[in-house]
Order: C-alpha cells, then sequence, then structure tokens
C-alpha cells in the first residue's frame, strides 16, 4: 500500500507542476492587459494642462496612428496575400515533388532573418532602388490621387515600408497556405482531372475552395504580424503625424509600434504613460486580430474531414 | 500551319513538351537583347537586371498564352497562363532573400574581423571597436529567457497533452494561439510597465529584456512540444502504465524521451525567433556601448539593437558606423541559420530508432 500512496504523491506533485505551469501562462497574459492598463491610465484621465506641459495630448494624437498602422498593414496585404497563395500553390501543387521540400525551407529562411536586418535592406538597398519608380510614376500618374506628388527624395515612404513589411509577413501566410492546400483531399483531385480538368482548373475547383477557410486565417495572422511590425517600419520610414493616403510622399503616416520605438528612448514624464497608452491600444488591435483568426481556423478543425 | 490531318484523334491538338522552354528561352533571349541594347545606347546607365527579368516574364506570360490559345484552345491556355504567373510568384519572392542575403554578406565582411568580436564600443569614435558587448549581451539575455521559457512552456504542452481537460485547457489552448501575435513592443512596454511599478520609471536592465522574449518565445515552446508530445503513440503510454508505472514516470520516462528530438528542435527554433528581436530590449534592456556581464543591473546591449543603434546613431565618420551595422546584421544572420541548422540534425540523430 504504501509504495501506491507514493505513487501518487509523484502524481499530485506532477499534474500540480503543470497545471501551475498553464495557469502561469494565463496570469502572464493577464498580467499583461493589467500592467499596462496601469501604467496608460496616467495619459488617460491627465488634465489638459498636465498634458500641455509634456507635449503629448493623447486622444488627437491617436487616430493618426491607427489609420498610419492599419494603412500600412493592408498595404503589405495586398502585395503578400497573392504572392503567398502563388508561392503556396508553387511548392504545393507545381514544383517537383523533390524539390518542393527544400524550397519550402528557402522560403521559411525569410522568416528567421531578424526584422532589424530588413530594416538596414530596406533603406539602404530597396529605398534607394524604388526612387526612380516613385519618380516616374509621381511624373506619369500623379492624377491618380495615391500617387500624387511631391515625390520623396530619399524613397523612405509608406509604400516602401508596406513592401518590406509583405516580405516579412509572406512566410507565414506561405506556410500555412500550404499546409491547408496540401491537405486537399486526395479525391477530390483526382476526380476532377477524371473529368478531364487542367491543372489550373483542379486548383480553383478542388484546391482553392477546400482552402478558403485557411487562406482567410492565414491573412489574418499576416496582418496581426504586420500591425506590430516594429523596427523596419521605424527605420525605413521618415515618419510625420497625420491621415495620409498619398503613398509617395515625404510626409508619410508612422505607425503606432514605430512611433513607440522612435519615441520612448527620450520620453519623460507623461509622455511614456501616453506611449504605452498607444501600445495598450496596438495590444488590443492585434489580439482582436488574432482572436478572430484563430476562431476560424478552430472551427474549421471541427467540421472538416481532414484532420 | 496547315493541319489537315486524315486520322482521327481522340486527343485535341497539343503543344509539344519543349514549347515552354522554347518560349521562356525566346523571351527572356529577346528580353535581354532589348536592355543591353538600351544600355549599350546609353539610355539608361547600366544592364537594368531587374527590368530585364520582369520584362521578360511579361512577355513569356503573353506568348505562350496567345499561341496556346490558338493551337490549343482556351482551357489549354488558361492552364499554362497560370502556371506561368504561379512561378513568377515563387520567383519573386525569392529576389529581396537573396537580395538581402547578398547585401548583407558583401557588406557585413569588411568589418569581421578579430577586432569586431574582442572590442566593445566603449569610447570609440568613428571606425574601429566591435560588438563583443553586443554579442555578450545577447547571449545572456537569450539565455536567461530560454531559463524561464522552456520549464514553463514544455510543463504547459504536458499539461495540455498528458492532463488538460475541459474549459481551463481549452481557454489555455486559444490564448497560446492569441500569445503568439503578441507585438514585440508590447512585451517590451509589459516588461517595462512591470518593473518601472517596483523600481521607478529609470529601470533600464538586460533580465527586463529577458521576461519581455519569455513572453514571446513560450508559445513557440508550447505549440511545437504539443505538436511532438501528441505524436507519440498511446500504444507505449498505456505498456508503461499498464505495468503498474505511475503516470508521471510514464511521462517522464517513456513519453517525454520519445519525442525529445522533437522538443528539442522546437525549443532551437524559438530561440532563433527571439535572437533577432529589438523592439522590446530598445524599450527595457536600453543601451550601452561597455561591456556588461550582470543581467540584474545596468543597462545592456544586444547584437539587434547594437545594429540598430550603429545605423541610427552614426558619428562622423558615418561610413564606420554603416559597416558595423552591417556586421552585426551578417553574425546575427550566421548565429540565426546556425541555430535552424543545428536544430535540424539534432532532430535527425536523436529521432527514435523506429521511426526511421
Amino acid at each position: 500500500m504504501t509504495s501506491r500512496a507514493r505513487a501518487r504523491l509523484g502524481d499530485r506533485v506532477f499534474e500540480g507542476a503543470a497545471v501551475a505551469a498553464g495557469v502561469i501562462i494565463l496570469a502572464a497574459l493577464a498580467a499583461v492587459a493589467i500592467f499596462l492598463i496601469a501604467k496608460a491610465m496616467p495619459a488617460l484621465v491627465a488634465s489638459p494642462a498636465e498634458l500641455e506641459r509634456d507635449g503629448t495630448d493623447f486622444w488627437p494624437y491617436v487616430p493618426p496612428l491607427i489609420f498610419g498602422t492599419v494603412w500600412a498593414a493592408l498595404l503589405a496585404l495586398l502585395f503578400a496575400l497573392p504572392l503567398a497563395v502563388g508561392i503556396a500553390l508553387f511548392i504545393s501543387h507545381y514544383a517537383p515533388r523533390r524539390l518542393a521540400q527544400g524550397l519550402g525551407y528557402a522560403i521559411d529562411l525569410l522568416a528567421a532573418i531578424p526584422s532589424v536586418v530588413y530594416g538596414l535592406w530596406g533603406i539602404l538597398v530597396l529605398a534607394p532602388a524604388v526612387r526612380p519608380l516613385y519618380e516616374w510614376l509621381v511624373n506619369n500618374m500623379g492624377w491618380f490621387p495615391l500617387f500624387a506628388g511631391p515625390v520623396s527624395g530619399t524613397g523612405r515612404t509608406i509604400l516602401t515600408v508596406a513592401i518590406v513589411l509583405a516580405v516579412m509577413i509572406l512566410p507565414i501566410i506561405t506556410a500555412l497556405c500550404r499546409e491547408v492546400f496540401l491537405q486537399t483531399p486526395r479525391l477530390h483531385e483526382e476526380a476532377a482531372l477524371a473529368l478531364g480538368a487542367t491543372r489550373w482548373e483542379v486548383v480553383k475547383m478542388a484546391v482553392l475552395p477546400f482552402g478558403r477557410a485557411g487562406i482567410i486565417s492565414a491573412t489574418m495572422l499576416g496582418l496581426g504580424r504586420a500591425l506590430g511590425e516594429t523596427m523596419a517600419v521605424a527605420m525605413v520610414l521618415s515618419p510625420s503625424i497625420l491621415i495620409s493616403f498619398a503613398l509617395l510622399q515625404s510626409q508619410n503616416p508612422t505607425t503606432i509600434a514605430a512611433n513607440i520605438a522612435l519615441k520612448f528612448p527620450e520620453a519623460a514624464g507623461l509622455g511614456i504613460n501616453s506611449l504605452i497608452a498607444t501600445g495598450l491600444v496596438l495590444f488590443v488591435i492585434t489580439f482582436v486580430v488574432n482572436a478572430l483568426a484563430r476562431l476560424v481556423i478552430n472551427r474549421r478543425k471541427e467540421f472538416s474531414g481532414a484532420n | 500551319m496547315t493541319i489537315t490531318r486524315e486520322e482521327v484523334k481522340i486527343q485535341g491538338r497539343t503543344l509539344p513538351r519543349r514549347f515552354t522552354w522554347i518560349t521562356l528561352g525566346a523571351s527572356f533571349g529577346a528580353s535581354c537583347a532589348v536592355f543591353l541594347g538600351l544600355a549599350l545606347a546609353r539610355v539608361t546607365p547600366d544592364f537594368n537586371v531587374a527590368g530585364a527579368v520582369v520584362v521578360g516574364a511579361i512577355l513569356y506570360v503573353i506568348l505562350v498564352g496567345v499561341i496556346s490559345r490558338l493551337v490549343e484552345g482556351r482551357r489549354k491556355s488558361v492552364d499554362r497562363v497560370m502556371a506561368g504567373v504561379i512561378s513568377a510568384a515563387f520567383l519573386i519572392a525569392l529576389i529581396p532573400l537573396i537580395s538581402l542575403v547578398a547585401t548583407t554578406a558583401a557588406d557585413g565582411i569588411n568589418r569581421l574581423d578579430m577586432q569586431f568580436f574582442s572590442a566593445s564600443m566603449r569610447n570609440v569614435v568613428g571606425a574601429g571597436g566591435g560588438g563583443l558587448h553586443a554579442i555578450i549581451g545577447t547571449l545572456l539575455v537569450t539565455a536567461a529567457a530560454s531559463i524561464i521559457s522552456v520549464p514553463i512552456g514544455i510543463m504547459t504542452a504536458i499539461y495540455l497533452v498528458e492532463y488538460g481537460k475541459g474549459r481551463l485547457a481549452k481557454s489555455i489552448t486559444f490564448l497560446i494561439d492569441v500569445m503568439t501575435g503578441i507585438p514585440s513592443i508590447v512585451a517590451g512596454l509589459f516588461a517595462f510597465a512591470l518593473f518601472a511599478i517596483v523600481f521607478g520609471p529609470g529601470i533600464r536592465f538586460g533580465f527586463g529584456g529577458a521576461v519581455a522574449l519569455s513572453l514571446l518565445m513560450i508559445p513557440v515552446v508550447v505549440r511545437s512540444t504539443e505538436e511532438m508530445l501528441k505524436l507519440v503513440p498511446n500504444e507505449l503510454r498505456e505498456a508503461s502504465l499498464a505495468l503498474g508505472v505511475p503516470k508521471w514516470l510514464t511521462i517522464v520516462k517513456v513519453v517525454v524521451p520519445t519525442a525529445i528530438a522533437g522538443i528539442i528542435t522546437g525549443v532551437m527554433i524559438s530561440i532563433a525567433r527571439i535572437i533577432g528581436e529589438t523592439a522590446p530590449l530598445l524599450i527595457i534592456a536600453g543601451l550601452s556601448t561597455s561591456m556588461n556581464y550582470d543581467i540584474f543591473h545596468d543597462r545592456m546591449t544586444t547584437l539587434p539593437v547594437f545594429v540598430y543603434t550603429q545605423y541610427t546613431i552614426q558619428g562622423a565618420d558615418a561610413q564606420a558606423y554603416i559597416d558595423r551595422a552591417w556586421t552585426g546584421a551578417l553574425v546575427l544572420i550566421i548565429i540565426v541559420l546556425l541555430l535552424n541548422l543545428i536544430a535540424r540534425i539534432l532532430s535527425r540523430v536523436l529521432a527514435p530508432k523506429g521511426s526511421r
């Protein structure tokens, strides 16, 4: 009997440790919210006189930042989504079987490169390289509101940022799409082929409809990444606080994350609190986007026969 | 073409297999010739590689589409065009990867010398100096973050796979998924808010960075460990339990050793992910130009922050700072790639013998 009791003790301790670890994670996430709110509060409730002294009035300050964050992320998604779906299809259905894995690894490498290196590359390589293109766009297509002049002399515009962000979120969207495309039931594809479908028709009729939910949630995850990306934006963009849709000018709306990174080292007093408050806004936005993405994925898991 | 065939054929007219490659060669040849001509005629300063590739690709898609449409009909031509477009998407994605790796290697090699690995930036203005303080900082902060994250992450995964039932397990799974998407700068702000309440608003130290990084690392460890534990066949657990082994010993001696290869791979990949983080460390670990071996006191620079500050805070001899930034980036990429590579090799070597 004693040995049985001892075994139970070990079990209880081990299970307790496992549960504790899980609870720590819940507590940590709750702590993130609580501490951010606690440190953001002073900026939210401060009187105008106090705000004037530190020069950061929170409420008029935030909308341009939210706009910049969402605008840059959406632009990045506009570039990344079609490319990522194309790449995922290439790896899952077009590339020779033997090459496919290696090619997938090459794309995963893009995810492994630190964001500060992307920033360096964006500002020293990409920005000078796209400048002639921007000049051409403004000169010839300036009537289109997005390409309105005057053109930025450095190439450090929100369009360049969007390109860098697109490259950075490509791997995550590609990886998820590839996974979903590979799960397409073999029988659906073979049925389509047996009816005489070409390869593209197989993709259009069997693979893409099956993977639609996966593509949507991959997009949301990519969006979440792009919303929170800091260093690449902070390094590449020449920032201002304004709302503007123009892509090629030297005055660009900046993002919440980049703004925090640039301002934080020199911030003091209420300035710190209002930066943390903007961080809280970013946390809420990304939390909602990610939660929605996960809900879509989880619902699909329950109802599809593929898993 | 005069196609008057007498014999009855089931198949429609098709283009030969070589057709794709011939058109590809022809369109890229033509495009290269045009751009070479432009370069020789001094219209463009030098041979525009990107332009030639883009024009060649567009030319190819149009050629293939039109010819195939005329010979094979609409459906086949759409198929060929889409195959071209999808392959092009892949090649386009490779351009930034190649450009980034090539530039970093070419520009980073300038300062990849002994001094970079043996000197800090203390009292350095202009050329010279190195990144030793940043490398030490990176190692210390990453090690501290791993010490926090790995036990918590693995135990949580064990809870989720072996014990977890009901609402608690479900909410943990969901929140871990959401945690994967926390912006790194928010993690930094959290660490700052936490320690600023305890130590006052001027707090900057390496351990705070480790806490922030743990927040980013834990979900990755949990996710990968969970996947690996799920792969362990139930028969192993049942056999062990049937022999009277307590559940916790079954987990420690049977389940975890079976999955250890995957777990280690996951941990290495999570380290590779956080080692390049800049934003949270910029906020809570601060900047320093001197050596600092104590993560609990004083500011501590890590390699990504070093790269960032070398670029943003340039001194009199700007090129020296940019060179150091590129070298730091190169060292960072090499570390990340090595971690990924070692993870892959380890997972091969440690894989359970039966599964090969």
